[in-house]
């Protein structure tokens, strides 16, 4: 594992408003990091930074050991990006966009064309790569913009909101894409507000909250950290008391009803087997019984209501 | 020099030429100006126009004894009501033509959402700056010299007598100063392509400026000048301007880039003009009036106005350039 991307103490600042407030945090080879948040968070304006667009009002970034503010250069030359909803000239089939991106990046003609071919073919756009990009739907839109980052063979992928504005099924197959990425090595800073979806991709994820971390780690050290750690299990049953029945049972927090016969139990430790037997003893039907994983929709509900509360 | 960049981080030394990928924008940017419609529309104007203009002039030509001086330069330069000549024609539709290929050309970047991937390919603004401002100038370059080598050859075809070696020379030197006046007016609509983020506010902006020059400037400016200079008693008497007034006046009209090109060509393709401001009778003793000047004394005459409209379009140019360099990227 080494670091590719490394900011510290990253801050922007727009007139009166910090954008980006004394950001820290790194990006490790074949890693998937995703930057979360909600809209006008900072995650764009960091993006940029990393990528020499926009000048930092304060703090340093290294992305492969190179400064994007001397060096840009060298930086866009190894880092793909995809940006927010991507642009494409309409009038330009698929192969000749990537072909301009191409040759802009230091590429040959006959090199081009081969990475080209290899990239679209990895998106599934051959079949339409002669069309004018003009005729495509949003999501293959999507899907060339990240053949361009894989055309690049670029060793970090920067993608801005790529599922933003998509349909479940395109969705889940440029997440599949991305997910292929990691087996070329290549890291990839994903940032997204749709939560739920992201979480299956990364292997940890910077919640922003206007202009800085306000947690970072993976999913389930986030749980422990917001949800109060615990197992959370979720037990369906009709008839019975559920508090009665559970009652005494050492290593029981809480218990959450969730109505419909539904009940949440926080645990300190996986208690199905106790909590079953006392159940059927009690001579309750069991319909359900079953450990809830925490997500990050939760964990970011839960996190931002503390806040508002504080 | 290094002592300063330590001290002061604000302001790094940036790696890597500026004009990495220049070659690409500027191939790309002249297919697409030579392959649109837009051009097509141009085109046509042009040739219609030209066309008329030199038509017009032949017919009159051939009127005229076959060994008056300077035949060729007379399709340039000769009008007949309601035709002006061709020259006149051109100072008019240049700007025309500049301001349509590049009074789109930065913001329309943005509006495609284009702009952010372009600049995250390993180049630099100012090759993307550079390389549409060449490209469109190339642009015009084509046009300018495809319709000047239809006049030749119409005229060729139509007087049946070759044009002399000056004649050709001065034909070149026009043919340089047209596309000097094209870059002017090119860097005036790549500025309000980096100013506006809308291109129709872009063109709206830019047309007004060419209408302020090419119709409003010469009324203006004598009012402007009569406001600065003191009227003379003396000329006042004789109810004609005074000298300062007239200086004045020259000097404002020469802001506008329509008039330098007016005057630029007036010299070059007349080779009979001996100044291009009011001339004291005192000055004319012991001149040939009429006779013509070698292409030497012209060019000499009108190097302040060639180097005027260069000056003109890279200070436009430099203006655009520091905007957009400061720019922001996301949309």
């Amino acid at each position: 594992m080494t670091t590719v991307v490394e900011a510290r103490g990253l801050t922007k600042v727009y007139g009166t408003t910090r954008a980006v407030d004394g950001v820290d945090f790194t990006l490790q080879s074949s890693e998937i990091v995703g930057l979360l948040g909600p809209n006008g968070a900072g995650k764009t304006t960091t993006i940029l930074m990393l990528l020499g667009l926009t000048e930092p009002s304060a703090g340093t970034i290294s992305v492969l050991g190179h400064d994007p503010l001397h060096d840009p250069l060298e930086v866009k030359r190894r880092v793909g990006y995809l940006p927010d909803a991507v642009g494409f000239y309409d009038h330009m089939s698929a192969r000749e966009n990537l072909l301009y991106t191409a040759r802009l990046a230091g590429l040959t003609r006959r090199e081009a064309g081969d990475r080209i071919a290899t990239a679209l073919s990895r998106v599934r756009l051959t079949d339409v790569a002669d069309r004018p990009v003009g005729s495509y739907s949003r999501g293959m839109r999507q899907r060339l913009g990240l053949a361009e980052v894989i055309m690049k063979s670029a060793d970090v992928a920067i993608l801005d909101e790529p599922t933003s504005g998509l349909d479940p099924q395109s969705t889940y197959e440029l997440l599949d894409m991305i997910r292929e990425l990691r087996q070329d090595k290549v890291s990839v800073l994903l940032s997204s507000h749709l939560l739920d979806r992201v979480q299956s991709v990364c292997d940890r994820v910077l919640l922003f909250q206007q202009g800085k971390i306000a947690l970072q780690g993976t999913v389930p050290e986030l749980a422990r950290q917001v949800l109060g750690g615990g197992y959370a299990i979720q037990v369906e049953t009709q008839r019975t008391d559920v508090y009665a029945a559970l009652d005494g049972i050492p290593g029981i927090r809480e218990i959450h009803p969730e109505g419909g016969g539904r009940f949440r139990v926080i645990a300190e430790s996986d208690l199905r087997s106790v909590i079953a037997t006392r159940l059927v003893g009690s001579g309750a039907d069991l319909l359900r019984l079953n450990v809830v994983e925490p997500s990050l929709d939760d964990i970011y509900a839960r996190h931002f209501a503390s806040r508002a509360a504080a | 020099m290094t002592s300063m960049h330590a001290t002061s981080p604000a302001a790094p030394r940036r790696k890597g030429s500026p004009w990495t990928g220049l070659g690409t924008v500027f191939v790309k940017e002249l297919a697409d100006h030579l392959s649109s419609a837009r051009m097509r529309i141009l085109e046509i104007l042009v040739l219609l126009t030209g066309i008329g203009a030199v038509y017009t002039a032949i017919q009159d030509i051939r009127t005229v004894s076959g060994d008056a001086p300077y035949l060729f330069l007379l399709l340039f330069t000769h009008a007949r009501d309601p035709m002006p000549s061709f020259i006149a024609l051109l100072g008019f539709l240049i700007p025309v033509i500049a301001i349509g290929l590049g009074f789109d050309s930065i913001n329309t970047e943005f509006t495609r959402r284009t702009m952010s991937r372009l600049l995250a390919q390993p180049i630099y603004r100012d090759a993307l700056l550079l390389g549409k401002f060449l490209a469109g100038l190339a642009t015009m370059t084509i046009g300018l010299v495809a319709l000047w080598l239809l006049i030749l050859g119409l005229g060729l075809l139509l007087l049946g007598i070759p044009p002399s070696g000056e004649e050709v020379a001065r034909g070149l030197m026009f043919l340089v100063v047209a596309i000097a006046y094209a870059g002017t007016w090119l860097a005036v609509a790549l500025l309000f392509s980096v100013i506006f983020r809308s291109p129709a506010t872009s063109a709206l902006c830019a047309l007004g400026v060419w209408l302020l020059f090419s119709v409003l400037w010469q009324i203006i400016a004598p009012f402007i000048a009569q406001a600065i200079a003191p009227q003379d008693p003396v000329a006042a008497l004789f109810g004609v301007p005074s000298v300062a007034q007239m200086q004045w006046e020259q000097s404002l009209s020469r802001l506008s880039p329509n008039t330098l090109f007016a005057e630029a060509t007036l010299a070059i393709m007349h080779p009979a003009t001996r100044a291009l401001g009011p001339v004291f009778q005192s000055q004319l003793r012991g001149a040939v009036i009429g006779a013509p000047l070698p292409l030497d004394q012209s060019l000499l005459l009108v190097w302040p106005q060639i180097t005027g409209l260069i000056a003109t379009a890279i200070i436009l140019f430099a203006a655009a350039y520091v905007l957009f360099q400061r720019q922001e990227i996301r949309a």
